[in-house]
């Protein structure tokens, strides 16, 4: 049964530790909703870890395996090879990490478990910094956002450099299929799940989850946010399908970035000045992705 | 000189702030999928929205946008808030499209 065109039932359950508001939790409600029952997660540590399997109890409803920080994509591997030699070619391999987990920490991992060409889904679920351990700034971190290890001072005004692009990274090593996707689109999300999924071998998602306590803003406003994410080009949403990159949603009219960033307690350090300049980091970036759309700009090689 | 505490009086301050150790299963594995259900968020609550039904048109995006999955579907297609679970972030509350979702502060 579905409501509103989304599976009814729900396999990351409630009771879960995460905070009021929380996109995370969101994003991972409506991709397993989309993946279904017959899913195995193996989950890098981080917030959705550590609120959805407070022992002895657990949020999934689906087999689910903890990976330490580093390995997730290994572990997902690992379970591939096992499905393998039962024969398995039903079962889905999901392995999901936050922008720490996937932007950094098992950044190698991810890189090997593609490169071996596994069949497997593997989601970055991106809230722009390590939020488990108290707000650390990531590869991922929104340039001159304000985090304990990138504090807004006053020589240095918050992060210093700009988002790494883990897509374009991953895309690169010959992936079938990559994907930016946001709660702010959920049918988009479980669109680009159920599309992932059914790629015979590696494919990945980068999904933009805002943080309540992260980014210090109201709980009430995560999808607001994450809309004007989108309508201001900070978060496009497209697809990389066969090296050729598409928009899925393209909004309608552009929204300046200052309308996003005020929204914000880590961004409320800034000046003017350092508004237009993230502003021309928005456009330039968005200027990139237009100019390579529709064009093939990565091999496939799986 | 400061007197020495016995191993059981020491234990028994303890046990006093701590359940005692946890004991774990092999390879911590939980075999009872779903658990987190026993544990009930809704005193998390500062705000608890409210769903007038009347004025509920059925669309649902309440109910998709929660993070805890607290909003059910009640027999009749309108949508209510499973109170148990719900936090009070008031996603529901700012996305509904007809203002059919209030809030107020929780009475405890
Ligand atoms: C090797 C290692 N370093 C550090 C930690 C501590 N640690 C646990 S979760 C976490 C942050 C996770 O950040 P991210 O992956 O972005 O997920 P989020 O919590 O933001 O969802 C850190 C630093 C760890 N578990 N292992
Ligand atoms: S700290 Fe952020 S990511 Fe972690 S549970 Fe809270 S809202 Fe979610
Ligand atoms: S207030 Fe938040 S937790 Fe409660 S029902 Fe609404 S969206 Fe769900
Ligand atoms: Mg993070």
């Amino acid at each position: 049964m579905a409501i509103i065109g989304f599976e009814e039932k729900e396999f990351f359950a409630s009771g879960h530790r995460a905070c009021a508001g929380c996109g995370e939790a969101l994003a991972l409600r409506h991709i397993m909703k989309a993946a279904g029952e017959k899913t195995i997660v193996a989950m890098a540590t981080g917030c959705m870890e550590v609120v959805s399997t407070p022992y002895p109890e657990t949020a999934w409803k689906v087999p689910w395996v903890h990976c330490a920080f580093e390995n997730a994509a290994a572990v997902a591997s690992g379970v591939r090879a096992a499905l393998n030699m039962k024969g398995d070619k039903e079962t889905n391999v999901i392995a999901i990490g936050g922008d720490g987990a996937s932007f950094d920490i098992g950044f190698g991992a991810l890189s090997g478990a593609i490169e071996r060409g596994t069949k497997f889904l593997y989601i970055a679920t991106d809230n722009e910094a390590y939020m488990n351990t108290g707000i650390q700034r990531s590869g991922a971190t929104f340039p001159y956002a304000a985090t304990t290890t990138s504090p807004a001072g006053k020589i240095i005004p918050g992060k210093q450099q700009p988002k790494k692009p883990l897509p374009f990274i991953v895309a690169s090593h010959g992936v079938k299929y990559v994907a930016s996707a946001s709660v702010a689109n959920l049918p988009d999300l479980k669109a680009k799940v159920q599309k992932a999924l059914k790629v015979n071998g590696p494919t990945f998602l980068h999904v933009y989850v805002p943080c309540i306590p992260g980014w210090k803003i109201d709980s009430s406003t995560t999808i607001e946010i994450a809309r004007k994410a989108v309508e201001t080009n900070v978060f496009p949403l497209y697809e990389i399908e066969d090296g050729v990159l598409k928009f899925t949603q393209k909004p309608a009219e552009k929204k300046q970035v200052e309308s996003y960033l005020i929204m914000q307690g880590r961004f409320k350090h800034l000046t003017p000045e350092l508004v237009k300049k993230i502003q021309g980091y928005v456009d330039a970036r968005f200027a990139f992705l237009e100019g390579i759309e529709g064009k093939k700009c990565f091999d496939v090689l799986y | 000189m400061k007197k020495q505490k016995t191993k059981e009086q020491a234990q028994s301050g303890i046990s006093k702030t701590c359940p005692g150790p946890m004991v774990f299963s092999k390879g911590a594995v939980i075999s009872e999928p779903g658990s987190t259900m026993k544990y009930k968020t809704g005193n998390w609550r500062t705000y608890k929205p409210v769903i007038e039904r009347a004025k509920c048109i059925k669309c649902g995006i309440c109910w998709a946008n929660c993070p805890d999955a607290a909003i059910k579907k009640d027999s009749d297609g309108t949508f209510i808030v499973d109170y148990d679970y719900c936090k009070g972030c008031l996603i529901c509350d700012k996305l509904c499209p007809v203002k059919a979702i209030s809030h107020g502060v929780e009475q405890k």
